[in-house]
């Protein structure tokens, strides 16, 4: 409608989704065709392939928990990845994401994941461990040593980044990212 | 009626299923907008018929399974029956009630929505056709009978006859109704559900909606508009709550730009007003600038002359107000903005809370599509949580305080030694440029000596600060600050030496000026009195004499335009070349050598150049006080530098994608720009001052630009006072200039500062009482939280026992009643969070009671799956066709 430009349509959605693999998606969908993309084309989307999380999110947003889409799937995931998806349920999906074990808790291990995976490894067994501490620390109000969705929600709506939160515009050219912006 | 708006809702239903298919092919076809939703709607409606007829194989078809537009069908029936008892407790736990729909909706409908959909389609064709001539028997009958004589005929009978006794309290219970599945419609984009699970319900809700506003007598056109503008924003993400994409523009530049350019458009308004006036000479060519030294790049190019033109422009007056009130613009803008960062830099204060957290779960940027910068962001991610975590390790201790402190004085000690250095450097330079300005033999060196040496002092001192710096050891952010601030005085005193230095110059020009006054003043006696002698004629025409031969003054403001012009052009020059050279070339270099080299020149040693943003940002708060202090003396100052800084972001752009890696640890040295702006001030206030000390206190130039010949330069303010204005005027002015006034009105502002900063000082104060506050009730919520969770299974069992609890069927607390929780937190959570701790208990109050309220659930508006045990009235209605 109006903000084409500052949002993606569906049609466009539905043609990277079957730019992945034009072999495997048929042009028509009026039969509902059963068509699954493995994890590795969906991961390997110029908007995904860099980001850490790629895994996860597209377990998270698949129906069948291994990464597999489908339309539907492909079509939720960007619905949440876009920037006019409300904040709870970025912080919804975000919780989902970083729960590594679904176990509907971000629990120590699911921490030290994350952690490992943003820093590439990057700090020592005893750093990670104090981070992990810390956060949850920070954000734990129930005291049970673990991050239910509340705690997460209470703690993450309240970041000056939030916005950025989950945010994955489609790329039609190479995006150049600056940290200039950071600088101020 | 009750035909017509059976009919209606029929039709509603084809296009509500075709609804999902219509998209698919959309996508196939082209438009997948709402119009294309709309031509499937229009394709499909002469279907609508056979849409209504095919209920019925797909019902035999799915007979065991459960249909979800049968029990669709059903709703209003049941729900008006069921309701009676069910209704009233249900009411209230609406969005519990649509969690534990959906629940059963994905166990059920994933089959049956597919199947049913398939199905439909198989069949219609063929079924369709000899249905429809079934249901044309009853036609003037409901078509709600129609559909379900063969299935339900039981029921047939009674349901119509409630149907057509709808009371008044059904009807405002069913309007109710339409209203929460409304709510469900309008906020099913804040649903954690899978889209398909979305789309089934949103089709659900919207036939709800249009089937009962139907029957409650309101439009559908609209509803129609607003099932596509649903559809749309499920699937294209519009606007909830727009969050605004970050597009402002930061400050500093586009700041610093308007000043220009403001100056520029006033300087360039002089400029036409100035170009009657003819330039008198161009022959002469002495230095450097040779020509653009009489051009209207400087002061002297502008002449005294009163009033210009027929609308008597006076371009003295106006280049004395351009000048000051540039100042004041500027200084009011600066302090705008500040104003406006502090309020934004307050606004999310609440830091320190979750430092660690926030750093977790909110640094990767899901933006970064490019591995290069995925490395980069590694990178920083991993040196700010190294940075947190030695900031929370020193928190906790502090080891050997003297040595520390001992290694700070010295390397501030040093610090200052390489300023007063490099100061003293600078006048030295000066000076000997000014015994250099007596010869004629001059290198090109020894003429352009002084901007060389301030522009290598800019490329070697901020390094050497740092690496003094590395012995304080403070906090990098802290460390920052002290670069920043090193590296402004370094400029500042630079700069504020030059300025001395030029004020000697200043000095001698003006004794010289006053000899060739003098002496041009004798020359001009003599010849009138030689004139009157020989022609005996007292109105004598000057001397016939070429201008460009008229011996002329110094001009010392124009010498002053002139060395800011050079002071600017220079450092132009040496930005430009730092780039070429500091940043390409060894970008060059490390890129192309690398392939046949001993180590690894890209991760080792040259590596590429970092972008330094903050000395970036630095150098142009310091280009910016530089054109302030100069642009009085050289209007064209400004116009140089708008280009200056045009072509510089182009290139410095250029520069930065192609041979710069971003700072191995970006730092902000405020959270809001404050601390530039804050420089910006401060050099603002500086070179406010020897620009209106000069105004105020220097003789100008007495045969050059707009002041010459007045005592004063102020002193065009008063001319025009005396000349232009009321003779009432010009007293009241002079009450004005009282000491008398000016002396209480300083008083008074004294005291306004006064107040308003114990104002601020109180609020600040009170601001950070809060915050304590705040953190206090945190502590507080968290403590009690945590103890309501060890002792509260008490309270749990009181509140079971409640009374109206305990009218429910107590049955089994199954597990639909946990997995609910998590899918309702999304829409409860915002609530809470700003409730607090109290709320707690009845959060956890309402888990447990869920599975009791399912009950509810299973009215109408659910086309409920099977398996609702718990509903009597369901269990009624599904018997016959299950058995």
């Amino acid at each position: 409608m109006g903000n084409k430009q500052t949002t993606f349509t569906a049609q466009q959605l539905f043609y990277r989704y079957r730019d992945l693999a034009p072999q495997l998606v048929p042009l028509d969908y009026t039969n509902h065709p059963d068509v699954k993309l493995p994890y590795e084309l969906i991961g390997s989307m110029p908007e995904l392939k860099d980001n850490p999380f790629r895994q996860r999110i597209a377990e998270v947003f698949s129906e069948d928990g291994q990464g597999n889409m489908t339309l539907d799937d492909f079509l939720d995931m960007f619905s949440v990845l876009s920037e006019m998806a409300p904040r709870d349920l970025k912080a919804y999906y975000a919780f989902k994401i970083y729960d590594f074990n679904n176990d509907d808790f971000i629990c120590k291990s699911d921490l030290e994941k994350t952690l490992n995976k943003l820093t590439r490894n990057g700090l020592t067994e005893d750093e990670v461990r104090m981070v992990c501490e810390k956060v949850i620390d920070e954000a734990d109000l129930d005291n049970d040593g673990r991050l239910s969705l509340d705690d997460f929600q209470h703690m993450i709506v309240r970041a000056p980044e939030f916005l950025r939160l989950l945010y994955v515009i489609l790329l039609n050219q190479k995006y150049i990212y600056l940290q200039i912006v950071d600088a101020f | 009626v009750d035909g017509v708006t059976q009919r209606r809702t029929n039709r509603r239903k084809a296009p509500g299923r075709t609804g999902a298919e219509g998209k698919r092919q959309g996508k196939k076809t082209a438009n997948m907008d709402v119009d294309e939703d709309e031509e499937g709607e229009q394709d499909e409606t002469p279907n609508k018929r056979r849409g209504a007829n095919v209920r019925k194989p797909t019902k035999k078809h799915g007979g065991g399974d459960e249909d979800e537009y049968d029990s669709e069908d059903k709703a209003p029936r049941r729900t008006r029956r069921a309701a009676v008892s069910k209704k009233k407790r249900g009411r209230p736990q609406d969005s519990d009630e649509e969690d534990s729909e959906v629940e059963k909706g994905k166990k059920g409908k994933k089959g049956a929505v597919k199947k049913g959909g398939k199905e439909e389609e198989g069949s219609m064709g063929k079924k369709g056709n000899a249905k429809g001539k079934d249901k044309g028997k009853d036609k003037d009958n409901d078509k709600k009978k129609k559909k379900k004589d063969e299935s339900s005929s039981d029921s047939r009978s009674d349901s119509d006859e409630e149907e057509e006794s709808m009371s008044e309290g059904e009807m405002a219970r069913l309007m109710e109704e339409v209203e929460e599945k409304k709510k469900l419609i309008a906020n099913i984009r804040n649903k954690p559900w899978r889209m398909k699970r979305r789309l089934t319900h949103l089709k659900e809700a919207q036939q709800f909606v249009d089937k009962f506003e139907g029957a409650l007598g309101k439009g559908k056109g609209r509803k129609w508009y607003a099932y596509k503008v649903m559809m749309t924003k499920v699937l294209m993400g519009l606007p909830y709550g727009s969050i605004p994409r970050k597009t402002v523009p930061r400050a500093e530049q586009a700041t610093a730009q308007d000043y220009s350019v403001l100056m520029d458009f006033n300087v360039i308004q002089n400029h036409f007003k100035g170009l009657t006036h003819s330039l008198t000479s161009f022959s002469i060519s002495i230095n450097f600038l040779g020509y653009c030294k009489y051009s209207v790049l400087f002061y002297g190019y502008y002449n005294d002359q009163r009033t210009i033109g027929f609308l008597q422009f006076r371009l003295p007056l106006s280049y004395l107000m351009v000048g000051i009130g540039t100042f004041g613009y500027s200084l009011m803008v600066v302090i705008r903005t500040m104003a406006k960062n502090a309020d934004v830099g307050g606004g999310d204060g609440e830091d320190g809370e979750f430092t660690f957290a926030w750093k977790m779960f909110t640094s990767w940027d899901y933006l970064i599509g490019n591995a290069e910068t995925a490395d980069n962001k590694y990178a920083s991610i991993t040196t700010s949580f190294k940075e947190s975590i030695v900031d929370e390790q020193e928190n906790q201790k502090d080891e050997n305080i003297h040595l520390r402190r001992f290694l700070r004085v010295l390397a501030n000690f040093l610090i200052t030694c390489s300023l007063g250095g490099s100061g003293y450097l600078i006048y030295f330079v000066v000076k000997r440029s000014q015994e250099f300005a007596t010869r004629n033999d001059l290198s090109w060196y020894e003429k352009n000596e002084l901007e060389i040496i301030m522009s290598l002092l800019g490329l070697v001192c901020p390094p050497l600060f740092e690496t003094i710096a590395e012995l304080e050891d403070y906090h990098p952010r802290i460390a920052l600050k002290w670069q920043l601030g090193r590296i402004f005085a370094l400029f500042l005193g630079n700069l504020y030496t030059f300025l001395f230095a030029l004020f000697d110059e200043v000095n001698t020009k003006l004794e010289e000026e006053q000899a060739i006054k003098n002496a041009s003043q004798l020359a001009m006696n003599e010849y009138y009195s030689n004139y009157s002698r020989l022609v005996n004629e007292t109105g004598a025409t000057p001397p016939p004499m070429d201008p460009a031969d008229v011996i002329r003054g110094p001009c010392w403001e124009t010498a002053v335009g002139i060395e800011f012009v050079k002071l600017t052009v220079s450092d132009i020059q040496v930005t430009y070349l730092t780039i070429l050279i500091g940043d390409f070339a060894r970008a060059v270099i490390v890129r192309f050598l690398n392939y046949c080299w001993c180590w690894d020149l890209e991760a080792g040693f040259p590596s590429y150049a970092e972008f330094d943003i903050s000395g970036n940002v630095l150098g142009l708060v310091f280009n910016q006080g530089m054109i302030w202090m100069g642009a009085f003396y050289a209007p064209g100052l400004v116009g140089i530098n708008v280009l200056r800084l045009l072509s510089s972001m182009y290139y410095q752009c250029w520069a930065v994608m192609a041979t710069n890696v971003p700072h191995e640890r970006v730092f902000k040295a405020s959270k809001s720009n404050n601390f530039y702006m804050g420089l910006l001030l401060l050099i603002l206030f500086l070179s406010l001052l020897p620009v209106v000390y000069t105004i105020m206190t220097l003789p100008p130039s007495f045969d050059c630009g707009p002041f010459s010949g007045k005592p004063k330069m102020f002193d065009v303010i008063m001319e025009t006072i005396e000349m232009d204005l009321p003779a009432f005027m010009g007293t009241l002015f002079s009450y004005a200039a009282n000491p008398g006034l000016i002396i209480p009105a300083v008083l008074l502002m004294v005291l306004a500062i006064y107040y308003l900063n114990s104002v601020s000082k109180a609020y600040q104060h009170s601001n950070i009482e809060l915050k304590k506050k705040m953190q206090m009730a945190r502590e507080e919520e968290k403590n009690r939280r945590n103890n309501t969770d060890s002792t509260n299974q008490v309270m749990k069992d009181l509140e079971d026992l409640l009374p109206n609890r305990s009218l429910i069927p107590p049955t089994p607390p199954s597990e639909p009643g946990e997995t609910l929780v998590p899918e309702a937190k999304p829409t409860k959570s915002k609530p809470r969070s700003a409730g607090k701790g109290i709320n707690l208990q009845k959060d956890v109050a309402l888990a447990s009671p869920n599975p009791n309220a399912r009950g509810p659930v299973n009215r109408p508006p659910g086309p409920r799956g099977p398996g609702g045990t718990a509903d009597p009235g369901r269990g009624h209605r599904r018997g016959p066709p299950l058995s």
